[in-house]
């Protein structure tokens, strides 16, 4: 697995060649890209992202460790920054590759709602009326439930 | 014990980080034994229905022990992705 965090910004499209060119045999790649959006007031400045640096990357790597072993996955790549970004920067990404689609899709989908609401990130808008915290939706939570397996 | 804290969480408390000696058994203990020393804590722990803590980097609850914890952090719900 790839597991990255950084300040500074990456190319989704380079990122996927590199995960493509160091897999062995596989038949599906999916990938999800984070993009920072401007407010309905299109007033966004920035979108400043803090983290827990000594809680993320093993977050992360327990997350795509989860992901691989549930749908055995040939292999997962998980990049987000952190930092100050501006509207239109890709925040993030996730890809996941397998033999066959199906497994692909769904570990993407669990990869992006574990992120949402289990990874120490915290997003902050700065914007021309001032700042203000990103609240959790109460949704995201709710949606971990439809991974649960008894 | 290191305390840690986290966007709005880390505003209110003015700091990011510092070390504490506490008695304290349980998370809890440790959040009303904080709130009795300024009221900036008061601010920041005032609704414990919108936090979260981690003890040594994992998620957990306030009704936890924290005996040989040696660090605990205090943030929001996340919200990366």
């Amino acid at each position: 697995m790839r597991v990255v965090v950084q300040d500074s910004p990456f190319d989704a499209g380079h990122e996927l060649e590199f995960f493509r060119n160091r897999q062995d045999n596989i038949g599906a790649i999916v990938t999800f890209s984070g993009i920072v959006r401007d407010t309905p007031a299109k007033d966004l400045e920035a979108l400043v992202i803090e983290h827990y640096p000594e809680m993320t990357e093993s977050t992360l790597k327990d997350m795509a460790a989860q992901a691989i072993d549930r749908w055995s996955l040939n292999d997962v790549c998980i990049i987000h920054r952190v930092g100050r970004l501006v509207p239109r920067d890709p925040i993030m990404m996730v890809a996941t590759a397998a033999a066959h689609r199906r497994a692909a899709f769904e570990s993407a989908d669990f990869l992006m709602d574990y992120l949402k609401s289990r990874a120490p990130f915290w997003k902050k808008e700065l914007t021309s009326n001032g700042s203000s915290w990103v609240s959790a939706n109460a949704e995201d939570e709710a949606t971990l439930n439809r991974w649960q397996t008894n | 014990m290191d305390i840690l804290y986290f966007a709005w969480v880390r505003e209110r408390i003015g700091i990011p980080r510092e070390t504490v000696e506490t008695q304290a058994r349980t998370v809890l203990e440790l959040v009303n034994e904080l709130k009795q020393r300024e009221p900036r804590y008061e601010a920041a722990f005032s609704d414990l229905s919108a936090l979260k803590v981690a003890l040594d980097q994992s998620l957990s609850d306030f009704d936890a022990d924290i005996d040989g914890v040696c660090e605990i952090a205090f943030f929001p719900p996340m919200t990366g992705g």
